[in-house]
């Protein structure tokens, strides 16, 4: 028995933290080496360009500050998704309709921000002693006061967000038609990792003195196995957890990291202000002046248009 | 229109459930009206593109190169470690579906492949299977397929249904641009010989002449008198214009189709009327005569190859900067490509209007000005007196487009001289405006007479905004910045909304505008009379 905890509780972690890490590291790397030869941000709103013309400092950033901004907007609150719209073909009156469709938005943003509120109360599993914000996200979480124990709010956001997303995946055809096997499974595996972590937590309870023991030990890299049983419910959703963290950087979640390095969005719109340099610009073929008036010469003289060779 | 052409009431019959077929499983249908044809092969022999011959879409046989696989293959890991966008975009994409039912191509046709997630995934698959562990171990399970002739000729049909717009950018999380994965996909495709017509025809008439339309330097002559005598006609007043002139202050370049097609004519008179009246010193070039750039829509090789006269020439004549007419793909290119591409323009000067002595700040590295950037200023500096009741038979609206809009944010300066000098202006719906605009359906190369059903359904959310206006407040002219836009709209609005016609900017403001010594003039520039005023 001892091995196989010894394979769950350690080994594999170890393994999933590794492949997480070489991973991620690699596609960052991967992308990086790639250059960008030419700006191509998306403007989002008017240019700076006259100085008594507005411009959209974030939609349409031209300098650092506006770019970081509209970055920050991106990755925080997913600004592109506010945008959605539903476009309708009223084929009776024959007008396209665009309607606010703001569901997709909600349903990522919730998922996200809890996922993130969610590895934060994790931290005190991993911290010894306990931070102080750590403790305070855990008690507004909790503020709700129902069951035993505190039932966290973002528990139920997270599973209702990902549930959304699962059954909007599944129940439109658009969607069906453009869904890869991986797009259910990334859904489904963070669904039994959430799912697995609140079970542990109301009915099959386990011992959380030796998760914070087995947990400090891995992370320092003493590892053992606590003398005291965890239970099942925690190497359950331990491998799972292991099995999200292999698998990110091979999957689209790895869109975590690339979004920073999206070219239509971490770009100022300044191409015309300052020159940006293709690091593998090369010679091409260009038709001169000089072949140009050797071949039109004659008609050049006869219209009267001035000539460089007579 | 082309006979045979289906009603607007059959076209909009639009079914969007994706069939039961899974999208792998379904081959490419090339339906009459839905596709470009292929390049004639003297064209792909000028510019040396390479494996050229004469094939058609329609064809059983491509006649690929023996290796084309391999050329694809290599082509992508090539551009994957070229382009950081690609490799990237190729990553991340969640298909959460934002994109989907933003694309103009999707809500004019329904056809699942034209949601952008999808037209990416025609590309992402065979990148996971070549590139990728996870697409070489689990294969289809993986969202990962081989690379084969009938995917190739998917990647054709739908790399050349997407206008580069880059709309859907506007609205995924991550801003993954499906115009730059066209743009590889182009440009993979043209490795082995796939190229349109409709792009490669003008790049080589560009390339030889000077610009797409392939007008020789004494017949551009003829044009630009035949023009001076229209507005001596219109005017009174015989401007001054010239072809090549070395030491003038400005270069001014803008498409060839401003000059030779209608209904840009007019914008053509009126740059005259407008540098004439402010007294600009500043020469046409017969050389650098095209300010679009089809090379934008095969390959950046190709665009740069393009683009290169435009400084090449402002050098040669020795101007101080150069501006820029009304087009949209051009100031793609010029805004977010040209001084990487052609730079540094350390021969010219950081732009300052001549007339109010505003620097054009933004511009101070390109040193190239958008004319509406040039024009408002003029306005703001009450350089300019205009009459703007000289447009009140116009209602008028302005489709922002695509490139000024999403590349560049270019959309308060055209407003502002649309302010002043019509009286009548109403704004499309929100949804379909600024960054939100949706394209003519005719971009990047697309806008071929054998693919007008395509064309037309792709045009359908335009039009639709337009429809909304004209019975709303009774538009009847639509205007924009754009020479593929003032060459295609009328077509697509004859269609979906008649009876409103469509105009560049400064085609109003050569109407508004009133010139020193003019004669009483009648008509606007199409021999339309004034509206009476109301005493």
């Amino acid at each position: 028995m001892s091995a196989v905890y010894l394979a769950f509780g350690i080994i594999i972690p170890y393994a999933a933290l590794f492949i997480f890490v070489v991973g991620l590291v690699y596609r960052v790397v991967r992308w990086a080496r790639s250059p960008v030869p030419f700006r191509i941000p998306t403007t989002c709103g008017q240019q700076k360009s006259l100085p008594w013309i507005k411009s959209k400092k974030i939609e349409n950033p031209y300098n650092t500050a506006g770019v970081v901004a509209r970055m920050a907007l991106e990755v925080l609150a997913f600004r592109s998704l506010l945008r959605n719209t539903k476009t309708e073909l009223k084929q009776g009156i024959q007008k396209l309709i665009y309607k606010d469709s703001k569901l997709l938005w909600l349903a990522a943003f919730v998922f996200h921000w809890t996922l993130l509120i969610i590895l934060l109360r994790h931290l005190r599993l991993f911290v010894e002693p306990i931070p102080g914000f750590v403790i305070s996200i855990q008690r507004l979480d909790g503020i709700l006061h129902i069951l035993l124990p505190n039932l966290y709010i973002t528990d139920i956001l997270i599973v209702l967000a990902l549930g959304y997303l699962l059954f909007r995946r599944a129940a439109s055809a658009q969607l069906r038609y453009i869904s890869l096997f991986s797009d259910y499974f990334a859904v489904l595996l963070l669904l039994s990792v959430t799912l697995s972590g609140i079970f542990m937590r109301f009915i099959f309870r386990v011992d959380l003195v030796s998760v914070k023991e087995l947990a400090l030990g891995v992370l320092s890299f003493h590892p053992s196995i606590p003398a005291d049983a965890i239970g099942l419910a925690f190497y359950v959703h331990l491998f799972l957890v292991c099995t999200l963290f292999a698998y990110l950087p091979y999957s689209k979640m790895v869109h975590m990291a690339g979004v920073f390095l999206s070219p239509t969005r971490n770009l100022a719109n300044n191409s015309r202000m300052r020159r940006h340099i293709n690091p593998w610009d090369y010679p091409v073929k260009v038709h001169t002046y000089k072949e140009w008036e050797d071949e039109f010469r004659e008609h050049i003289r006869e219209s009267g248009l001035p000539l460089e060779k007579e | 229109m082309t006979d045979g052409t289906k009603k607007p009431e059959e076209l909009l019959k639009l079914d969007y459930t994706p069939p039961k077929k899974g999208w792998m499983e379904t081959p490419v249908d090339f339906k009459k009206g839905t596709y470009c044809y292929s390049a004639p092969q003297k064209h792909q022999e000028y510019l040396g593109l390479p494996y050229p011959r004469q094939w058609q879409p329609f064809d059983k046989d491509w006649k690929l190169p023996e290796n084309w696989k391999q050329i694809i293959l290599d082509g992508m890991s090539d551009r994957l470690n070229k382009y950081r966008s690609f490799r990237l975009y190729m990553d991340i994409c969640v298909r959460c579906g934002a994109c989907a039912d933003k694309c103009h191509f999707f809500i004019g046709t329904g056809d699942p492949k034209n949601m952008p997630v999808l037209r990416a995934e025609l590309l992402r698959s065979v990148y996971r299977k070549y590139f990728t562990l996870g697409g070489k171990l689990f294969g289809k399970m993986g969202g990962a397929r081989e690379l084969t002739e009938d995917v190739l000729k998917e990647w054709f049909y739908y790399f050349y249904q997407c206008t580069e717009c880059r709309r859907c950018s506007v609205f995924c999380p991550y801003g993954i641009d499906t115009c730059e994965i066209t743009m590889m996909a182009r440009d993979l495709l043209s490795l082995v010989g796939l190229n349109v017509g409709w792009v490669v025809e003008p790049v080589s008439n560009c390339f030889r002449t000077g610009n797409h339309l392939g007008i020789p330097p004494h017949a551009f002559k003829d044009t630009l008198d035949f023009a001076i005598d229209e507005v001596a006609d219109l005017t009174g007043i015989k401007v001054d214009a010239s072809i090549n002139r070395k030491g003038a202050e400005l270069l001014f370049i803008t498409p060839s189709a401003d000059y030779f097609a209608s209904p840009h004519w007019y914008t053509f008179l009126g740059y005259l009327m407008l540098f004439h009246e402010i007294g600009l010193d500043y020469t046409w070039s017969a050389y650098a005569s095209e300010g679009g750039n089809f090379g934008l829509f095969h390959s950046a090789e190709m665009m740069k190859r393009l683009n290169a006269k435009m400084y090449a020439e402002a050098k040669r004549l020795g101007v101080k900067w150069i501006l820029g007419g009304e087009c949209g793909h051009m100031w793609r290119v010029v805004h977010q490509y040209m001084n990487t591409a052609n730079g540094p323009a350390d021969f010219l000067e950081e732009p300052v209007s001549p007339i109010t002595g505003t620097k054009f700040d933004n511009a101070k590295a390109t040193k190239m000005v958008h004319i509406c950037e040039f024009t408002s200023d003029l306005i703001k500096n009450n350089k300019l007196k205009l009459d703007p009741s000289r447009n009140d038979h116009w209602k008028m609206t302005f489709h922002d487009s695509c490139n000024p809009a999403r590349a560049m944010g270019l959309l308060e300066e055209p407003r502002y001289i649309i302010k002043h000098v019509c009286n009548n202006f109403y704004e499309m719906p929100e949804n379909t405006i600024r960054e939100y605009t949706f394209c003519c359906g005719s971009g990047a190369g697309l806008g071929s007479d054998e693919n007008i059903e395509m064309r037309l359904r792709g045009g359908l959310p335009r039009a639709n905004a337009v429809k909304f206006v004209k019975e709303k407040h009774g538009v009847n002219l639509l205007t924009c910045i754009c020479a593929i836009d003032r060459a295609v709209l009328p077509t697509l609005l004859q269609y979906w909304v008649p009876g409103v016609e469509v105009s560049g900017l400064h085609e109003l403001v050569g109407n508004a505008l009133l010139m020193k010594g003019e004669k009483e003039r009648e008509t606007d520039m199409r021999g339309t009379p004034f509206k009476q005023k109301e005493s």
